[in-house]
């Protein structure tokens, strides 16, 4: 791996931007807030693995998916369905009359724990649960999809009715997976008790720290020849073809990663929220998490954080005050967005600020010596004509 | 041409195309077609426009896929392999639009071709090493790009694009070089440029040229197969296709 020094992977603006959003997440945040402010700002956070997901499987890709709640909420649940049995130990449950099993499906006349329930005991299938099961069934989905050349429209019509589907799913089976309300009340995990302030300080801190895992992956592969041939396909589907390229590969391996991206952000909100519901795996979640990454700005891997963050303030605001108007808001602000500022967040910084902090940059002596060539990448969307 | 056609199955020739139909709704744009390319021939195809003469590309490239014949490349078929496996075959392709990747540099443009790191992982840990470097720098030199290897591909004029698809292919040392139109919507000076460039690149290697221009297929070509309405309507020397009756008629006429 000594290949791929640092200077090839990031240019000194992404190395700033990196740095400035840890500053932000592990000190400015954590400083500033109570911790129930910070752990609701770690839930926000956990949309932003989804929007750096999208970045990579649309903005490059060009694969719009709008089912992307279906993957985070199979990470959701993976962890919620482990911290669920860890509840429902019998002397929790020890009034109902099967002791032992989540109190839901007592409720529901379930008198066993369901065979898929079993492995959730196990601490170490459900991390990988929650990693491997969405990936899996994105592979699945990518290759029936991919390999048949369906794409575009097309493709994101069929991920939004697999969300709707699994929302179904997931309200119908209540005995199975608590229904509408989800999977609740999850108190401790391996014996910690998750409810203190203390355990929600770690998690944020834990949920940071995978954030910025996912996006020193999405910078690899984004400043990979992989990235390149996901730019190239994205204009040139057909040409990638010609140049010895099988398409549908790549595009199975973007979603992919654009799925587990998501997973790991709905474990992170089921550790945060203390809760897991199909709420986050429909159709209007779905399209919330595009348009994240649309305000983030669909090629700015770091974008899609602060859009994640922007647009889940405002809904936090905007959405408490005027609930019934806040869909139609979003839908406003998607549209404003794609017509107005089509790289988001990140093509306004681009615009008018990086010219300015490049300057600057000149001028710092610790930034002097890495002089990575900033017009030189691809994905900046450097045609600011 | 019996002779030829004898010979169908065992192949001394680098493409061997036989019966190769296309039918779109009905309407046979390649209509029971053969013809055989031999080693280090150049052949140029030349009709009337609609003749049906990119559609045999496509075929042969695996872009369409053919209603029924075969198309074997060194004896392997080509007609039941996908795109990029008749890439790695060893077959390439410059299309009649120039097509490259505007969002690239030149240099990504050409590296993206490279022959190397063309499953997921590969591109994935794929490094720009030394080697490809100076194959990429080559390959400029040899289409006049060499300054404009940091340049974003749409800039490039439509000339240079040109070349810069050519490149792509060159880059990827194909056996059998297929070109749609090379010189097309060219100025004088870039048209003789790339006739220069393509005596370059056509030694040591099996070439499909389409083209337009008397001149110049009568300079490049070994062969000429003269098509009309999907079927072939003369093949031989430039020479004697030129003097073809039937070719003057509906192609040299006009
Ligand atoms: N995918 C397709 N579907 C339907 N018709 C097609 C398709 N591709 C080609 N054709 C038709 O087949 C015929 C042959 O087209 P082709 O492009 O091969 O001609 P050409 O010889 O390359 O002409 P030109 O000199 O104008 O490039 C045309 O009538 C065209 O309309
Ligand atoms: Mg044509």
């Amino acid at each position: 791996m000594s290949n791929f020094s640092l200077k090839n992977m990031m240019t000194r603006q992404d190395v700033l931007g990196f740095l400035v959003l840890a500053i932000l997440l592990l000190v400015i945040m954590p400083l500033s807030m109570d911790i129930i402010r910070l752990t609701q700002f770690g839930k926000y956070l956990s949309f932003a693995f989804v929007a750096v997901g999208l970045v990579l499987c649309w903005g490059y890709g060009g694969i719009l998916s709008l089912g992307q709640g279906v993957f985070y909420g199979l990470g959701g649940y993976a962890l919620a369905m482990f911290l669920k049995l860890e509840a429902s130990s019998p002397e929790n449950t020890a009034i109902q009359s099967t002791p032992g099993i989540p109190d839901f499906m007592d409720w529901n006349r379930i008198t066993e724990l369901p065979w898929f329930w079993e492995p959730f005991n196990s601490f170490t299938f459900s991390v990988l649960a929650i990693l491997i099961v969405p990936t899996i069934f994105a592979y699945f989905i990518g290759f029936a999809m991919f390999k048949r050349r369906v794409g575009g429209v097309y493709f994101a019509i069929i991920t939004q009715a697999i969300s709707a589907i699994l929302t179904i799913l997931i309200i119908g089976q209540q005995g199975y997976t608590g229904g509408v309300n989800g999977i609740t009340d999850l108190r401790t995990l391996l014996g910690w008790n998750i409810r203190s302030d203390y355990a929600s300080y770690v998690f944020y801190f834990v949920c940071v720290a995978l954030l910025f895992v996912c996006l020193f992956i999405a910078q690899f592969i984004t400043k990979s020849k992989l990235g390149r041939i996901l730019v190239a396909m994205r204009g040139q589907e057909d040409r990638v073809r010609f140049s010895g390229y099988d398409v549908a590969n790549f595009k199975i391996f973007v979603f992919c990663v654009g799925a587990a991206f998501a997973a790991v952000g709905g474990a992170m909100f089921t550790l945060q929220e203390k809760f897991m519901s199909p709420s986050f795996v429909g159709i209007v979640p779905s399209i919330e998490m595009v348009i994240f990454c649309a305000v983030g700005g669909r090629l700015s891997i770091l974008g899609a954080v602060y859009g994640a963050i922007v647009v889940n303030v405002a809904k936090t605001y905007f959405g408490e005050s005027f609930p019934e108007l806040w869909l139609f808001a979003m839908g406003a602000l998607f549209i404003g967005v794609v017509l107005a500022f089509p790289d988001g967040l990140a093509g306004v910084y681009q615009k008018y600020c990086a010219p300015t902090v490049d300057r600057f940059l000149d001028k710092a002596p610790v930034f002097k010596r890495y002089s990575g060539d900033s017009s030189y990448s691809p994905s900046e969307p450097a045609k600011a004509s | 041409m019996n002779a030829v056609a004898a010979k169908a199955t065992n192949t001394d020739f680098v493409l061997a195309v036989e019966g190769l139909t296309v039918s779109f709704d009905g309407f046979k744009a390649v209509d029971d077609l053969s013809f055989y390319v031999d080693e280090k021939e150049i052949r140029v195809i030349i009709g009337p426009n609609g003749a049906g003469k990119t559609t045999v590309l496509d075929l042969i490239c695996g872009r369409t896929k053919a209603t029924s014949g075969s198309v074997k490349f060194r004896n392997k078929e080509l007609t039941t392999l996908k795109e990029h496996e008749i890439v790695k075959a060893g077959v390439g392709r410059k299309f009649q639009n120039p097509s490259i990747y505007e969002d690239l540099t030149v240099f990504e443009n050409l590296e993206l071709c490279y022959p190397r790191g063309r499953n997921v992982f590969g591109a994935l840990f794929f490094k720009r090493d030394a080697k490809v470097i100076s194959k990429v720098r080559e390959v400029a030199e040899m289409i006049n790009l060499k300054d404009e290897l940091e340049s974003q591909a749409d800039l490039l004029s439509h000339g240079q694009k040109q070349w810069l698809e050519i490149g792509m292919l060159l880059i990827q040392d194909p056996d059998l070089l297929m070109l749609d139109e090379p010189v097309a919507g060219m100025s004088v000076t870039e048209r003789k440029q790339t006739a220069e460039l393509l005596r370059r690149i056509t030694n040591d290697r099996s070439v499909i040229v389409i083209e337009h221009d008397m001149q110049f297929v009568a300079e490049i070509a070994d062969h000429v197969t003269v098509m009309h309405q999907g079927k072939i309507l003369a093949e031989g020397s430039a020479e004697k296709v030129k003097q073809d009756p039937k070719v003057i008629e509906v192609y040299l006429g006009h």
